[in-house]
């Protein structure tokens, strides 16, 4: 694997925590890479193990569950 | 407001709407007019930092969003009226007078700020690099004079270094007569210079010049650490002499230190941290009202009645009852509503108008037809996505019918332009592309409510949040913007209309505590027409007031108390419930069944609403001799022997206080708010007692906030003598010969001074137990110093996030008596906006079970934090929605694939995942 290798990720975010830690994170303005895609869940608990297995089916080298 | 005639119940209010000369009705807020009016004005909302037109809005999300024309600046020359296609401009517009009848009137006037133009050696008036905090404001940002960007007026060069001079117009009484603190400044200096650290793009060094740094709010403390520690903010405790400006703009400044020495240091800029003070106009106004102001002009209150003016039916709220911060403002805004509630409660409902919302257009049958809407945020997105690059892409996407791109897509135009989109290109799912739906959700929402369509036919794209503000790449950012709205539009095509549903709200309402606060909630409950339980722990009302001597004002506690338990035993409304616990908790909001239990016995109590006012103590402190020496007492201690009137305290020679013990310190980094008031207060009642007695306050910061300032004045003119120490290098008490000595470094001298007080006070921490059963009981949270949490700070300051509990009194932080009151005043405010609607609708976001799938194998039962699901009598599982937050936890663990979870099912998620 080449070290310039950026995975392209797909995250399930809970809406109470992850997904608000993203919105401060921009009030914020931390930098991170632009390679994370965001599907918002009101609950990590939502998240199906199949979601992460389509989610690499899909194309995505990673799949994150934030919650 | 012109005047006031009549009395509580029925005032007769003239008013005066003053000419805008562009009809708000007609006025789009298109901003055509602007671009042509050939004016230049000072643009007096940007501080006169930059120019406007004569035409003109105030701000991009000024409601309503329709301009004025300005006729002190205009010339005349009547083009706006030909170019405004809304034939919005009214040349003749008029000054219009009218009556309104009223029962009772809310004064939220604010402040002004000091303006420094006479303070000679601050160079205000002549240097542009000299500004005021106000004008900084605007420097930091987005729709500011510089657009955000960090630049100082003189040169508009990025500066690398600013300096912040505190209490400018505020404590003192040399350059102006402000002799109170303006309790705002030390918070928003620290908050500043962290902005502008992160808008800097050269290591800004910033540096904070103060007296005493006062964070006593919730949460404070912690952000002056952080400011300190992790931003590398610097503090200074100085007093300045003066700004003089130095080559190419830069200012020195000369101040003396702490010890004595004159120290200068020069920066690019400085920033003044200007106080509160009332207006001209306000104090005029008042006088018109007849109501009183107090010796700083700020309306006159009692700690029982914290937003009661003089005048009956009249209340206050806000800054003009004395400064004070954003959550303390909302805060007393609730309370003031709720005084209002207890004069109106009898012709409650009696005006109300029901909003007329078009029956939602029937989509059934419809192939998708998608919106679009793709916000610049003004430049925060604009500035870095490729704004209408991510519009044209989103008309490429399946079932899009049609695109915008909005400078604002929230402003109040702007949601005109959809409701126009939905109805003429009858689109039937909408996609926002802007901030976050966390915030912005609901206000849109509503816009396809009024366009006929149904709410939850709506998904948003967070392009901003979670893109523009994140990376700073243009051509990644918009790659993501691209994606992000195709996830959102592959969504919004799998959109149903969903239908929220209806819980009915009992009456009545549960207070938990019997102290000043949870009285206060229950009194103002009562008064407006609900049944309250009130339940306390211990054999009485009352509280830690019951231990407390005197308010800040100087009121007696233990009148306002005797008055509070009156009232509430004598008002058919409360039943109390003394020597009670609560020992079990069910249901929702609007819907919850509780169970007491007194002395063994059970008792089952229904009710809408609960309020959380189970308060706080008094730490027990393990240092300083406490509990080995009976001289060292805790502040109740000492009251308790005011309240006795005890004859030894007439023979008291030398008193010492220490503040901070147990509070500021890593153990438990959090001011707690009153200490430094009742040292003060009680240091004065000694020298009361004994004119020729030797007093001592040993403290880290003075945090005599607000116009408790004068009690600091007052002491120090009566000749308490403060000492400063650090936290590194604490007092110690030992004794010696019988005699209790307390050395302590004098932070003038930098040299140890002994004293031999006969009394020493310790001013401990206010601590929380914490309670974990009750934080269950209500799914509520608790900070990690073990305070309720309440659901944002500065908006809903005595809400919990949980819905239908409330918060208030030292559960939620310590404070005095009159901000215990005005904060159980606000919480049954917060409480009654649902208990006065009866009805409530719940999302229709849920979970349902297909019956025919379920195989009753009981996890979704046994997963469900909230009890929602349960077997139904035909043994399958069945979903309450009133119960049902949407968290899709039992759709995910269901093994037969039976729940689905509405706005969130597997097909709209797959949508998603697949648009890659």
């Amino acid at each position: 694997m080449s070290s310039d290798f950026e995975p392209r990720m797909l995250g399930f975010l809970c809406n109470w925590c992850a997904y608000a830690g993203a919105d401060l994170a921009g009030v914020s303005r931390f930098q991170y890479p632009p390679t994370l895609r965001v599907i918002r869940v009101m609950c990590s608990g939502r998240v199906d193990p199949i979601f992460l297995a389509e989610a690499l089916k899909a194309g995505y080298d990673a799949a994150l569950v934030l919650g | 407001m012109e005047s006031v005639s009549g009395e509580a119940g029925n005032f007769q209010v003239e008013v005066v709407n003053h000419p805008r000369y562009i009809d708000p009705d007609k006025c789009t807020g298109c901003g055509v007019c602007k671009q042509h009016c050939p004016v230049d004005a000072i643009d007096e909302f940007n501080q006169g930092l930059c120019r406007r037109t004569a035409t003109y809005i105030q701000y991009a999300q000024a409601v309503p969003l329709s301009y004025t024309i300005d006729r002190d600046a205009c010339i005349g020359c009547g083009l706006c009226e030909k170019v405004c296609l809304a034939q919005a401009p009214l040349y003749d517009d008029h000054e219009n007078r009218q009556t309104v009848e009223v029962g009772a009137i809310v004064l939220a006037l604010g402040n002004e700020v000091f303006r420094p133009d006479e303070l000679a050696a601050y160079n205000y008036d002549t240097h542009p690099n000299v500004v005021t905090s106000l004008e900084f404001e605007r420097i930091l940002s987005a729709s500011g004079p510089y657009q955000g960007h960090l630049l100082r007026p003189y040169d508009l060069q990025e500066p690398k270094k600013i300096a912040w001079i505190q209490c400018v117009g505020s404590r003192d009484v040399h350059h102006c007569s402000n002799s109170y603190c303006s309790a705002v400044c030390c918070m928003y200096a620290i908050k500043e210079a962290v902005i502008a650290k992160s808008h800097s793009h050269s290591g800004l060094d910033t540096a904070i010049f103060y007296m005493d740094m006062r964070t006593m709010g919730k949460d404070f403390e912690r952000y002056y650490r952080r400011a300190r520690d992790e931003y590398g903010v610097r503090f200074v405790r100085c007093r300045v002499h003066s700004i003089e400006p130095v080559d190419d703009g830069n200012l020195s400044i000369s101040y003396l230190a702490e010890d004595g020495g004159i120290e200068e240091e020069t920066f690019d800029m400085v920033v003044l941290s200007v106080g509160f003070q009332t207006s001209k106009k306000v104090r005029e106004l008042a006088g018109k009202l007849q109501i009183e102001l107090g010796p700083h002009d700020f309306a006159r209150t009692s700690s029982l009645a914290p937003v009661t003016t003089s005048r009956p039916g009249v209340f206050v709220c806000g800054a003009f009852q004395g400064p004070k911060d954003i959550p303390q403002s909302v805060m007393e805004a609730s309370a003031a509503a709720s005084a209002v509630g207890t004069v109106l409660s009898e012709v409650r409902g009696t005006m109300t108008k029901s909003r007329e919302v078009p029956q939602p257009r029937d989509i059934s049958g419809e192939p998708p037809r998608v919106g679009v809407f793709v916000c610049h945020c003004g430049i925060n997105i604009g500035g870095i996505v490729d704004v209408p690059a991510v519009r044209d892409y989103a008309r490429s996407l399946p079932y899009v019918e049609y695109v915008a791109d909005n400078l604002y897509t929230c402003s109040q135009d702007t949601q005109l332009l959809i409701k126009e989109a939905i109805e003429k290109h009858r689109l039937n799912r909408v996609v926002v592309a802007a901030c976050t739906p966390r915030t912005h959700e609901p206000l849109f929402q509503e816009t396809l409510i009024d366009a006929g369509l149904n709410k939850y036919l709506f998904e948003m794209a967070n392009i901003r949040n979670q893109d523009s503000w994140v990376h700073d790449d243009p051509e990644e950012a918009t790659e993501k913007a691209k994606d992000l709205v195709r996830m959102a539009v592959a969504k919004a095509a799998l959109l149903e209309p969903l239908r929220d549903s209806e819980i009915e709200v009992k009456e009545g309402a549960l207070v938990i505590g019997g102290g000043i606060a949870g009285m206060s909630a229950a009194l103002s409950l009562a008064d407006s027409g609900y049944h309250v339980d009130l339940i306390e722990k211990e054999g009485e009302l009352g509280g830690n007031a019951r231990k407390l001597h005197l308010t800040w004002k100087g009121e007696n506690v233990r009148e306002i108390l005797e008055k509070m338990i009156r009232d509430v035993e004598n008002n058919p409304s409360i039943t109390v419930h003394l020597n009670t616990e609560l020992k079990n908790v069910d249901g929702f909001m609007g819907n919850f069944t509780s169970v007491i239990e007194n002395d063994g016995k059970e008792e089952t109590i229904e009710h809408g609403v609960a309020v959380v006012a189970t308060g706080a103590g008094e730490l027990k402190p393990d240092e300083y001799m406490y509990g080995k020496d009976s001289r060292v007492l805790t502040h109740l201690e000492l009251d308790q022997k005011f309240l006795q009137d005890d004859p030894e305290l007439e023979k008291i020679n030398c008193a010492v206080f220490i503040q901070c013990v147990g509070s500021r310190e890593s153990e438990r980094p959090y001011c707690s708010r009153v200490c430094c008031t009742h040292s003060v207060q009680s240091a004065l009642e000694i020298k009361k007692r004994n004119p020729d007695a030797s007093v001592f306050i040993l403290y880290r910061d003075m945090r005599t906030y607000g116009e408790r300032e004068d009690l600091y004045h007052e002491a120090r003119a009566a000749g308490v003598i403060f000492i400063r120490y650090d936290v590194e290098n604490k007092p110690t008490v030992s004794v010696k010969n019988g005699k209790l000595q307390v050395e302590v470094i004098d932070h003038v001298l930098g040299k140890p001074v002994m004293l031999e007080p006969d009394l020493l006070t310790l001013a401990t921490a206010i601590v929380s137990p914490g309670d974990e059963k009750l934080a269950q009981f209500f799914k509520v949270a608790l900070n990690e110093d073990g305070f309720f949490v309440e659901a944002h700070a500065k908006l809903r300051p005595v809400d919990f996030a949980t819905d239908g509990v409330y918060l208030c009194g030292l559960a939620h932080y310590p404070k005095s008596i009159d901000e215990s009151i005005a904060q159980g005043q606000a919480a049954a405010a917060r409480a009654m906006t649902l208990l006065a609607r009866k009805k409530v609708e719940v999302s229709g976001m849920v979970a349902t079970v297909n019956p025919f799938l379920c195989s009753s194998c009981g996890v979704c039962v046994a997963v469900c934090p909230f009890n929602a699901p349960s077997f139904n009598d035909r043994g399958v599982s069945e979903i309450n929605p009133a119960l049902c937050k949407g968290c899709g936890l039992c759709v995910a663990s269901c093994r037969s694939g039976a729940i689905s979870l509405k706005g969130f099912d597997e097909p709209q998620i797959f949508a998603m995942i697949e648009s890659l």
